[in-house]
């Protein structure tokens, strides 16, 4: 098997693999950051740029560093390529630069924004970015459009990563939205404000790495950490039917597919699904979801096997009164 | 009197029309290629010559057309890149527009080498007049059995099309004019795959410069030795120089490479000096995108030899004292021109023109843009040089394409070089406005204090 070397460990792969996608194929922290690039879909990657890598050994046959930095997203990775990440200082500083450069025009509005909490950049700010701005101009603002009665553009949030579009292009039977115009102006738009309408149209919420796309049924009804999610299916003609609900006490506030320790879906799911069966007797529930990247919901409501220890050791160890059962933790939330 | 290739028939009167050009020896060259030559001998003459693509790149012709994949079955292509919206670089306009029929020659002896049998002209949206002039011309050359079917009685048949594009700069980018060809988003395409292996509708596609096609004819007529034989070192042949600014004699040059700076833009022959006599305070080389260098640079190279207009002796000394040739765009500054201002003009266009797809470009370009103008009107303060210079360093060579660094080296040589103006106009925006920026100091360059 070819072998590259990320960070020094060495990782096998096979071939036609691109360095991301050695590098997720061990996980860990010599993964870098994607904004843009979704695994499920064909041809994304490249825009955001926070991927960035050194390579400084292009391969055995060709042992010289590329004077660039590389995405490693859409960048083969080939036999005896060494790369660097996290353990180049230059890469470092340059993927910081390019967080400010994603955050300069982001309104910011995370207080209000129903993304925060599970928000990549957010997340990507807060591991890669600067401590404060050194922007001093207005944002930029775009007029509201309507897409539809289910999904909420904004605009203003959006970093252009493309995965919309491409969600669009390859899931669902016809694109009605894209990119208008050009430079800092581009915006994700309908032609005329056209709504965005079909069976899997919703999907482009769950790809969305920012707020920009909203599930409108769920509008402000809670911070997504003050829900908690459970897995659970049912029977659809349409989809595979498997999803994840978002409960608030015995409500169901949203309904999404189930997504991967990267936050991408493992399948996608119909609109139906997604918008119109929010009652717990629609759906066979099979437990609560196993979610570790964002840990706030995870920590806060459920106890995964390795927290359950924790949270008895801790109640044992306490001497508090241990009749507390497992059902009355698991079940407050 | 200087060599001229591209020249030598331009001022012959009807030399826009087919009769006038075949008079003086057009069209020679398809007769020779096709009818002698096979393509294989065409692209050796090409590797021979030494010709370097005239766009801005300099990579050599020869390597490029033997890159281009010949697999069985699959159609290749030439495109012809005809949307030059490097701001100071008006050198093919003109050719097109004087001498469309040496495109057209150039086109139909390419195809022929590269065994390409459709062909394209993409040619930019404010050329619309071009468009019409090109038409005409090909027009005529179909009409007198020069494209089409059967050419010349050698069984090689070529479709000539022109397409115009809609007037963005980055479709001047070699994927994004593909893309916009193939009636998408002008959005430069990620590489590798790279156009020779995969291009136009996804088939293997060489993209070259006007200028580049155009001396090809000369190639076939006189040989690949006697071309590398013009010309100094690497850098063989001719090229257009589009001079521009304060000179006495602006315009279209074809000159020599290897002639030194100094004599272009001083002699009577060429530019005939700085308008008013004024003292030359710098010069943008090769089109707006590449670094901009103080009179003293332009002049010499860091190590007193003279610099040359030549592809090597243009870049000696890398960025840090040094520029590139690219496309010929040659915009003189005398002693009363701000370089902020200019530069701000320089950043506002590539604000203007980046494409938003990916996050450096988008954001960068116009976050330098607002600085420059802040300290414009005014409100700078020190540190935004410093921000500036971080901004541009977070760009360069990050980005898909090439605009991203195009966006970038103005303003890091800018600061690089002229460093003390930013920080005057910043301290007394007011007399920088009215009083002529010119001062020793800028001679001494300050290359330390940011390389």
């Amino acid at each position: 098997m070819p072998e590259i070397t990320i960070d020094g460990k060495k990782i096998e792969f096979a071939q036609g693999m691109t360095i991301l996608e050695a590098a997720r194929s061990v996980g860990g922290d010599l993964v870098p950051p994607t904004m843009c690039y979704y695994s499920k879909l064909k041809d994304t990657g490249g825009y955001c740029r926070t991927c960035i890598v050194k390579v400084e050994s292009e391969s055995v046959k060709n042992p010289r560093a590329l004077p660039k930095p590389v995405a490693s997203c859409r960048t083969l990775a080939q036999d005896g390529m060494v790369v660097k990440n996290q353990t180049s200082p230059e890469i470092q500083e340059a993927r910081a630069g390019i967080v400010e450069f994603l955050l300069i025009n982001h309104p910011l509005d995370c207080p209000v924004c129903d993304q925060a909490g599970e928000c990549s950049l957010q997340d990507l700010g807060y591991e890669h970015g600067k401590m404060n701005t050194r922007y001093e101009f207005e944002r930029r603002e775009f007029p509201q459009k309507d897409i539809g009665d289910k999904i909420k553009l904004h605009m203003n949030r959006c970093i252009l990563c493309y995965r919309c579009v491409k969600t669009a292009d390859q899931i669902t039977d016809g694109r009605v939205h894209g990119v208008c115009s050009r430079g800092d102006v581009a915006e994700i738009s309908t032609y005329i404000e056209k709504a965005i309408d079909n069976d899997f149209s919703g999907n482009i919420i769950d790809v969305c790495p920012v707020g920009a796309l909203t599930d409108r049924t769920f509008r402000f009804k809670s911070r997504v950490w003050f829900t908690k999610p459970v897995d659970a299916h049912r029977n659809c003609d349409k989809c595979c039917g498997k999803v994840r609900l978002w409960y608030k006490g015995e409500e169901i506030l949203r309904v999404t597919a189930r997504k991967d320790m990267y936050g991408e879906v493992e399948e996608w799911i119909c609109n139906e699904c997604r918008f119109e069966k929010k009652r717990t007797t629609d759906w066979q529930i099979e437990g609560p979801s196993q979610i570790d990247r964002h840990s706030v919901i995870s920590a806060n409501h459920y106890r995964t096997p390795a927290m359950k220890k924790d949270l008895s050791n801790m109640i044992l160890n306490s001497g508090i009164d241990a009749s507390v059962s497992s059902a009355d933790l698991t079940d407050k939330a | 009197m200087a060599k001229k290739i591209l020249f030598e028939h331009i001022d012959k009167p009807g030399i826009r029309h087919l009769e006038a050009y075949r008079q003086h020896g057009g069209y020679k060259a398809v007769e020779k290629a096709l009818q002698a030559m096979s393509p294989a001998e065409v692209v050796s003459e090409v590797i021979t010559s030494g010709l370097r693509g005239r766009g801005g790149a300099g990579f050599q012709t020869g390597t490029k057309w033997n890159f281009l994949a010949k697999p069985e079955g699959v159609p290749r292509y030439l495109v012809c890149n005809a949307d030059e919206s490097e701001p100071g670089t008006f050198k093919d306009r003109y050719l097109m527009e004087k001498i469309p029929h040496m495109l057209i020659e150039g086109m139909i002896v390419s195809s022929f080498a590269l065994g390409v049998n459709t062909a394209y002209i993409y040619i930019r949206g404010e050329y619309f007049y071009l468009y019409n002039i090109m038409e005409e011309a090909i027009a005529e050359a179909y009409k007198a059995g020069w494209l089409g079917q059967n050419i010349c009685n050698s069984g090689y048949n070529l479709e000539l099309h022109m397409h115009i594009g809609a007037g963005a700069y980055i479709c001047g980018e070699e994927t994004a004019l593909l893309e916009s060809l193939e009636g998408k988003r002008g959005n430069p395409r990620i590489k590798p795959p790279f156009p020779a292996v995969a291009g136009l509708y996804g088939c293997p596609t060489v993209v070259n410069n006007v200028e580049t096609i155009a001396a090809v004819p000369y190639i076939v007529n006189f040989g690949g030795e006697h071309y590398a034989s013009i010309g100094i070192g690497k850098s063989t042949g001719t090229k257009l120089i589009s001079a521009s600014g304060h000179i006495k004699k602006p315009g279209v040059y074809e000159i020599e490479l290897g002639l030194p700076v100094e004599e272009f833009i001083y002699s009577d022959e060429y530019c005939g000096g700085i308008r008013n006599d004024n003292e030359l305070k710098a010069v943008v080389a090769g089109g707006s995108s590449v670094p901009i260098l103080p009179k003293d640079l332009i002049l010499k190279t860091a190590d007193g030899h003279p610099r040359l207009m030549s592809y090597e002796s243009m870049a000696d000394g890398g960025f840090t004292t040094g520029t590139m040739l690219g496309s010929g765009g040659f915009i003189v500054m005398d002693h009363t021109t701000s370089i902020v201002t200019n530069l701000h003009t320089f950043a506002r266009f590539y604000h203007h023109e980046s494409c938003g797809q990916c996050s450096p470009c988008r954001e960068g370009t116009g976050w330098m843009e607002k600085i420059l103008h802040k300290i414009l009107d005014g409100h700078g303060t020190l540190s935004d040089i410093d921000l500036l210079w971080d901004i541009q360093a977070g760009i360069e060579g990050k980005t898909i394409c090439a605009l991203g660094d195009a966006a970038a080296w103005p303003v890091a040589s800018a600061i690089r070089h002229f460093r003390a103006e930013f920080e005057s106009y910043i301290k007394d925006p007011a007399a920088s406005r009215t009083f002529s920026h010119y001062d020793e100091k800028y001679k001494v360059h300050n290359v330390d204090a940011q390389s």
